[in-house]
This record gives C-alpha cells, structure tokens and sequence, in this order.
C-alpha cells in the first residue's frame, strides 16, 4: 500500500511542480516524496521510477496519440532515432531515473527503520 | 539522523546531481550542440508540448489598456485569421499578436539575421557555418545603420507610428502572456528566450527585404572580370540589353529627355572602363538570390469573360518553412484587405480589398555600388575626398557570442556610406584594401506607408498615391480595381547613372565617380488601362535600353515577360482558371530558344546507340517543364554543362571570383553567332568549334542521364529533386524530394528551393472573387498540421478560395479553429 501510494505521489507531485518549475525540479518533488513516505532504498527507487517514468510515458503517449504522431516523427528525424515509440521510452527513461536516484538519496537519508 | 547511511547517501545523491547535470547541460556531439535532453524530453515543457492535438482550438480573450475598443478575430478551417477591430490601430494590434502567435520564432530569426545577431544564439560556429562571419557582413554592410534611418522616416509619419506602435504592442501582448511550454521548437532546441518585439525590428525586417531584392550586385566580380576580358569579350558575356527583350513598358513608348545631364568622369575611358588592368578583388560571398524574381501582370476588362480586371501575382523567393507569409483578413471601419502579410511587419503586402487588388514584382535595377577610399593612416579617420582631408565617424557594431567576449566591428563612415571591407574586415584574397559601400538601402525610408495605403485605396488616384513615396527595394507595382483600371509602374529611388557606372567598383578620392542625382519621378513611367488591355512584369528590362535615357544597370531576367506578354496578347474572353492555369504554365520559351542550338551542333556520327538515346529525348521533348518529361531533364544538365565547358578555360585565367555568365547570354550568342569566340579553348593549340563544346558538354553529362536512367529517375520531377526547407535547414523539419513541375524560365518558376512564394489572383468582381495558395502552412508550430499542410496543394498548382468574409459569416464557420477577442481593458 505505502509502495503504490509513494509511486501515486510522487507522480502527482512532479506533474504540480513541472507547472511551475524548471524540469529538474522533480528530483526535489520526488526527494521530498520518498523523505517523508519513507521506504527501503530499492522500493523507494522502484516507486519513484515508475511514478515519474509512468507519468512523463503517459503524457508523452497522450500527446503523441492527439498529434497523430506529426511531431514526433519529426523530431525522431532530427535526434536520429529511429521513431517514435523510441522517444516515448527515452521520455521514460529520463523521468524515471531521475526521480528514481533522488528517492533512492532520500531513503538513505533516513534510518533502515523507521 | 544519527542512523543516517553516510555512504550509499553521498553516492546517490551524487549520482542524482550529476544526472540531472547532464541532462540540464547541452552537448556537443559532431560539432553541433545537442538541446538540453531533460528539458528537451520533459513532456510538460519539452518538444513533447509542441505536439498540437488535431482538433485544437485557439481560443483567448485579450485585455490590454493599449487597445481603443474591441476585436474580434474569428480562425477559419485553414487557420487564417480573420480579424474584425471597431478602431483603425486595434486591428495591427491583433495582427501583431497573431503573428506572434502563429510565428514567433521566425520572425526573432529573421530579424536577428538581418540586424547581424545570429552569433548571439547560434554561438560562433555551429554546424558547419560561420555564424560570426555572416554577422559581421550585416553589419558592416550597413543594415542596422540602414534600419534606424528607416525607423527615424517610420516614425516621423504618425500614421506609420501609430501603427507600427499598435503592431509591437501585439507582439510584445502574445510574449508577455505565453507560458514557456509555449515557446516555438526551435527556441527549446537552440536553448533561448524571445526578447521583446520593437518598431526598430519591424524597420529591419523590411531592410531585409531590401536586401534580398536590391541587395544583388557582383561588382568585384565584375571587376575581376575586366581584368580578364577584353572590351569585346566583355561585351559578348555581359551585354547591356537583350536581343528577344521585351521590355515592361513596350518597345516604342516615348520617353521625355533626361532632366539630368550625367556623365562620366574625365579619366572613366582610360582609368575606369579600362579592361585587362589587375585590380585585387574581396570576398563577396553571401548573395542573395539573383533568381529573387516574380510574375505580375493584370488583365483588363476588355480581355475578360466577366468585363472586370482580374490581378495576378506570384514573387518568387526563397521556400522556406515557416513560410515567409502568414495569410489574413484585416477589417476595421476604414477598409477590409485580405492577403499575404509579412510576420514581423503590420498591413496586407500582396492582396486585395473590396475595391482594388495590389501586387509586386522585383525591379532588379542595381543600386548599391562601391568606392575604393585612401585614407591617411590605419586608423581611418580622415580620408582624402575632393582634394582636402575629410574626417569620418567610427561606428560600432557589437555582436555579442554566445559563450564568447563581445566581437566589436568598427565601421568608418564616408560620404559614401560605412567603410565595409577594411584593414581588419579583409577579403579572402587579403587585398587590404579600403572599399565604402554606397547603398540605396542605407536611406531611410518609409515602405509601411505603400502598403497601408495600398490596403486602403479605391481609386486610381489613391495607387498613385500610395506608390508615390517608395524608395527601397525598387518594385513593378501592380493595380487593378472595380471601376475597371489597370496599372502598372517600376517604383523606387534610382541613382541616375552613365553607362556602366556602378558595374565596376569605383574611385572614392572624389565625387567624380558618385552618384550624380536620381532619376527623375516623370521617368518612372506608369502604364494605365494600355490599349492592349494588360500590363505586366516579370523581371525584365523596364524600359527600351536603346530609348531610355538613364542606364538601366542590374541584372534582368527575359524570357518569363516574353512568354507572358505573348500569352496574353492572343488571350481573350480569360477567367480566373486561365490565370490560375497561366500561373502554373510551365512552357520553357528558354529551353524552345535553346534546345535547337544544342541539336544543330551536336554530331550524331561520333556518338554510340546508348548515346543517342538521350539526343532523341530532347529532339522529341515539347518544351514543357512537366515533372515527368525526361527531355527537360536531358536539356538542363545538357546546357549547363554547356556553359561550364564553353567558358571553364576562360575563366581559369584568374583564381579571383567571377560574375555569374547568364545562360540567356549564351542562349542568344549560339543562335546568332556560329562562330562564337569563347569555344576555343585557349589552353590548346588546336581551334575548338561550338560543335567541339557542344559534344563535349554531351559526355560530360551522360553519366549523370546514366545514372539517373538506370534508377529510373530521369524524369524531371526527380532530376530537379525540389523541397521547401526549414529556416535553419535542417532536413527532419523541411519537405524533401517533391516531385513537381517547373523551372527557372517558366512561369511557374520552382526551382529546386526557390519559386512562386505565394500564388495570387484576383477577379475585380463586386465582393471580389480570389483564389491563392503559399507553400507551407499558416503555423509555424514544426508540431501543427498546419505546419506543412498545403506545400502538396500547391505543388501540384491547387489554389483555395480567399474570402472577405463579414463578421457574422465568420463567426459561423462551420470548422472554426478558435475565436480570439480584445478588448480595451
């Protein structure tokens, strides 16, 4: 329950702060996040990962669904990647592994238990 | 905290701070700089928020206390604005606001282009390209110090200023209230921020203008040439008129006598006309396009099915995405135009109201000349001029670099102009030496007042009007109206010169060899409702070389304005889809001039079945640059291997940049003279013929008809390779390989990235019947369906219907993409 709440969280978090605030400002959301909603180091990342990970996919995919995919194919020309869906993952990727080492850093900031 | 896992903690974070470091940070890979990928990717603030939903709808209510009352803009399916103001400013206003809205990123490009500021963004070098060099020729040409004199007639005039004042505060209404997730793809790929929109940015967008259409001259090339050229040779590669010409006002039209008596200085004969003198040459490298041309031509009542004049326009420019146009309706209680408007600048450019339709046409007349100045010392602040010492100003120019200290040019002013090639400022030839650029476009000058007035006029006498004042880039201006007139006029400022004055680069120890006045306004002849029933333009010579008074340097174009002029002399009856079909014509009279040449020549006997194929194609070819006729093909690479062979030997006779040989020159010099002087190739002993060169230009050639042959791609759709590309050129953004027709001589002028820029034409019926189409798309959003959507319409000569639409009907539209409101607040 904590694991889906802290994912839930921190995903809410990042989409509020990214309103606002520069882009990498979801390693502090997130930090806060997995600070408070206190986890072991692996859960802590896993959670973190898939919720930002989850949502920057989701908002990609949406956003890419509407456009019918005219953007980005071509800016999957310009990077050199091969389409889309490829974008979406690196989309992904660099959420997730952001938000997932600043929640990891938090879960270490805390004692193994509470 | 005590509990606190020391360790893994700094690690992680560690690891945390770097990542988001990398990915904050832009790279470089492969000598261009990556945009900031964590940004970049961000969906909320990214690329990804450039991605437009397809049913998007644009809807906002704008208050400001600069507006006087309300507008209402309604968005048609297509995404043209149509904008409604209760008060004359408001509506520049909205147009300022829309074009921000819509194009933003190009219009901060393009200025920041014209001003010398692409250092400042791009950084140095990027890609390949020496951004700082293009810099510093803006600058030192003078387009900055240009712009603010503009600026200063701008707003001594309180029309113009109002209006310009109205346009910049919608610009600046758009950048202050847009979200950065908002900002165009180009600014979040590049990493900056749009900066406040001013009236001295309007001023140098349209002094770009003035670049790219008096801004072509080649005289250092032509220079070099004289040192190469005998006086007879010279006369034969750069001729003074044309043996087909047929000029815009015809051949036989009486002029009055020249109010100016101009004439060369005394020494011009043994100092300045002397040929095969060695004189050091700069680096002229960045040229506008000489093709930078364009179709006009009305027709009047008497030639038509209906009895009302229809107007047509097609200015050839450079095809780029965003579009160099933004197509709208501007409506207020004073007048109600619709067509092409420039973003960056107020008012309808090209286009009609419900009166009178307006169109341009290059004038090509050369207006910027320059004087080689002594001066006393390295540090330029006196030169000699008319027997005495005379001091300058030094001008500054900053050019400030991305991640770089400042680049400060200092400009020394003459009474010629800025000082552009100096001491530090040197050619790639090194010459050192100190050349002032004399240039029409350093006037100030006040072109917004052409096309408000234009977009208000009804009468003939309000064209007269509204063209009187129109300095800089010189233009065939075209006029039709309701009541049935017809006009057309070449307007602008011209140096009056004396035979070949201002084609070769000049004395400055005096006034000798400056600008003895200008042409008087009386000899900017108008044509006005002509017995023939049309006027028309196309680049040509305006006036009869052998009848004229004045010189007419420049650099013209022939056989568009033959075939024209041919084309309508035997039209009758004509109808809006005969424009529309004469606009996209794509009858190549160059090529019917041309082709027969090649074919006399050409020895059969010496050439193989395989070669003889391709000689067949053209024999059979009908002369029409149809994207699948394989004889265009055959022809182009033919000629201009022609022209490469004919004068390779020549021109290897100086390392130094020559002018460009005009294909019309050679075209004309086969056909009448067989025994042509530069098909010798001197470098041999042996006599070579044009048949030499002929069958030479031949083998050269076939591989490449080869080539293309066995990929079954010699159709000429394939063989031209066309595309409308992005500003920055970059491939992923532009439209590659469109098969289409066309070419240089014909009508329908798309060469390969250059061509019709927006297609116009104009029924004067009551309530005004227009089609009109530009390659691109009404968004400059790489993310919008409206980015690209009619570059294929147009290329395959569609047009849309273009409608004064009154409120209620546009508040109806049945596919609205968004409604817009402003009001005073």
């Amino acid at each position: 329950m904590k694991f889906i709440i802290a994912t839930f969280v921190t995903a809410l978090s990042a989409y509020a702060i990214c309103l606002v605030a520069p882009w990498w400002c979801i390693a502090i959301s997130s930090f806060v996040v997995a600070y408070f909603i206190h986890q072991k180091s692996f859960l802590a990342f896993l959670s973190a990962a898939i919720g930002v990970g989850g949502l920057w996919g989701m908002l990609a995919a949406v956003k890419n669904m509407q456009n019918n995919g005219i953007l980005s194919t071509k800016v999957a020309g310009l990077l050199g990647a091969p389409n889309a869906t490829v974008l979406i993952v690196i989309t992904i990727v660099i959420g997730a592994l952001v938000a997932g080492f600043a929640a990891l850093t938090a879960s270490f900031a805390r004692p193994k238990t509470a | 905290m005590i509990a606190m896992r020391k360790i893994p903690f700094f690690l992680s974070a560690l690891c945390t701070i770097g990542l988001v470091f990398l990915l904050n940070a832009r790279l470089v890979i492969k000598g261009s700089k990556t945009p900031r990928m964590g940004f970049f990717f961000s969906p909320q603030q990214g690329f990804w928020a450039n991605a437009e939903a397809l049913d998007a709808q644009f809807n906002a209510d704008i208050q400001s206390p600069l507006l006087q009352g309300k507008v209402e803009v309604y968005l048609d399916e297509r995404l043209v604005p149509h904008v409604y103001a209760e008060k004359e400013n408001d509506v520049y206003f909205a147009q300022g606001y829309l074009h921000a809205k819509f194009r933003l990123w190009q219009m901060e490009f393009q200025t920041h282009a014209a001003g010398g500021r692409l250092s400042e963004i791009m950084g140095a070098e990027s890609g390949g390209t020496n951004f700082l060099n293009v810099d510093k020729f803006f600058r030192r040409l003078g387009m900055v110090y240009g712009a603010e004199n503009s600026l200063k007639e701008m707003e001594k005039d309180t029309l113009i200023k109002s209006c310009a004042d109205a346009y910049t505060a919608g610009v600046n209404a758009y950048i202050s209230e847009m979200r950065k997730s908002d900002l165009p793809l180009e600014y979040k790929l590049l990493d900056y921020q749009p900066e406040p929109w001013t009236n001295m940015k309007t001023a140098l967008f349209l002094k770009y203008m003035s670049f790219d259409l008096a801004g072509f001259e080649e005289d250092f090339e032509m220079t070099n040439a004289k040192q190469v050229f005998t006086k007879e040779q010279f006369e034969i590669l750069f001729p003074y008129g044309q043996d087909s010409l047929d000029p815009i006002m015809p051949k036989g039209t009486i002029f009055q006598q020249a109010g100016l008596v101009i004439t060369p200085p005394k020494n011009a004969d043994s100092a300045y006309l002397q040929f095969k003198l060695p004189v050091l040459v700069a680096d002229t490298t960045i040229k506008p396009d000489p093709l930078n041309g364009s179709n006009n031509w009305a027709v009047a009542g008497s030639k038509t099915a209906s009895g009302r004049p229809i107007l047509c326009n097609d200015p050839h420019l450079s095809l780029n995405l965003p579009s160099l146009w933004f197509e709208m309706q501007l409506q207020t209680p004073n007048f109600n135009a619709y067509g092409a408007t420039f973003p960056g600048s107020p008012c309808v450019i090209i286009g009609f109201n419900e009166h009178a339709a307006f169109g341009f046409t290059n004038a090509m007349r050369d207006v910027r000349d320059y004087f080689e100045i002594q001066f006393k010392d390295t540090t330029m602040q006196e030169y000699w001029y008319d027997s005495a010492w005379t001091k300058t100003t030094i001008r500054e120019e900053v050019i400030k670099i991305k991640g770089q200290p400042d680049n400060v040019e200092k400009i020394a002013m003459t009474v010629f102009g800025p000082v552009m090639y100096d001491k530090n400022y040197k050619d790639k030839l090194g010459t050192g030496k100190y050349w002032a650029c004399k240039w029409l476009a350093h006037e100030g000058s006040n072109e917004l007042r052409t096309f408000n007035k234009l977009d208000h006029a009804k009468t003939y006498a309000d064209y007269e009007d509204a063209i009187s004042t129109f300095k800089c880039p010189g233009q065939n201006m075209i006029f039709a109206n309701t009541n049935g007139d017809i006009a057309i006029r070449q307007q602008g400022k011209f140096p009056a010169k004396w035979l070949r004055q201002g084609d070769f680069l000049m004395d400055g120890t005096s006034a000798a060899y400056d600008w003895q006045g200008y042409i008087e306004d009386s000899l900017n002849i108008t044509m006005h409702n002509p017995e023939r029933g049309f006027v028309s333009s196309a680049n040509q010579y305006p006036y009869d070389v052998k009848t004229y008074p004045y010189y007419l340097g420049g650099g013209y174009a022939l056989e568009r304005g033959n075939f024209i002029n041919k084309q309508l002399t035997a039209m009758q009856g004509i109808t809006p889809k005969d424009m529309q079909a004469l606009q996209n014509n794509n009858y190549d009279l160059f090529a019917q001039w041309a082709a027969p040449s090649l074919l006399k020549y050409i020895d059969e006997t010496k050439l193989n079945e395989d070669e003889k194929k391709y000689v067949t194609l053209l024999r059979n070819w009908n002369y029409y640059d149809n994207a699948d006729e394989k004889g265009a093909s055959v022809f182009s690479a033919w000629f201009d291997s022609l022209k490469v062979y004919m004068y390779q030997d020549e021109l290897a006779q100086s390392d130094k940049p020559f002018p460009s040989i005009d294909r019309t020159t050679l075209m004309e010099s086969l056909r009448k003279d067989s025994n042509y002087v530069f098909a010798d190739d001197i470098r041999t002993s042996q006599k070579e013929t044009i048949a030499d060169m002929v069958l030479l230009a031949f083998r050269k050639a076939y591989p490449t008809w080869e080539k293309a042959d066995k990929e079954d791609k010699l159709a000429w759709g394939y063989y031209k390779n066309a595309s409308v590309n992005h500003l920055l050129k970059i491939p992923a953004l532009s439209t590659k390989n469109l098969y289409s027709n066309g070419s240089w001589s014909c009508i329908n002028a798309y060469k390969t990235t250059h061509g019709p820029s927006w297609k116009m034409v104009v029924h004067l019926t009551d309530g005004i019947e227009a089609y009109g189409i530009y390659p691109g798309g009404q968004s400059g959003n790489v993310g919008s369906q409206f980015y690209d959507n009619s570059v294929k319409d147009w290329s395959i000569g569609k047009y849309y219907t273009l409608h004064l639409y009154t409120p209620a009907q546009a508040a109806a539209f049945n596919n609205r993409r968004g409604k817009i409101t402003f009001s005073k607040s």
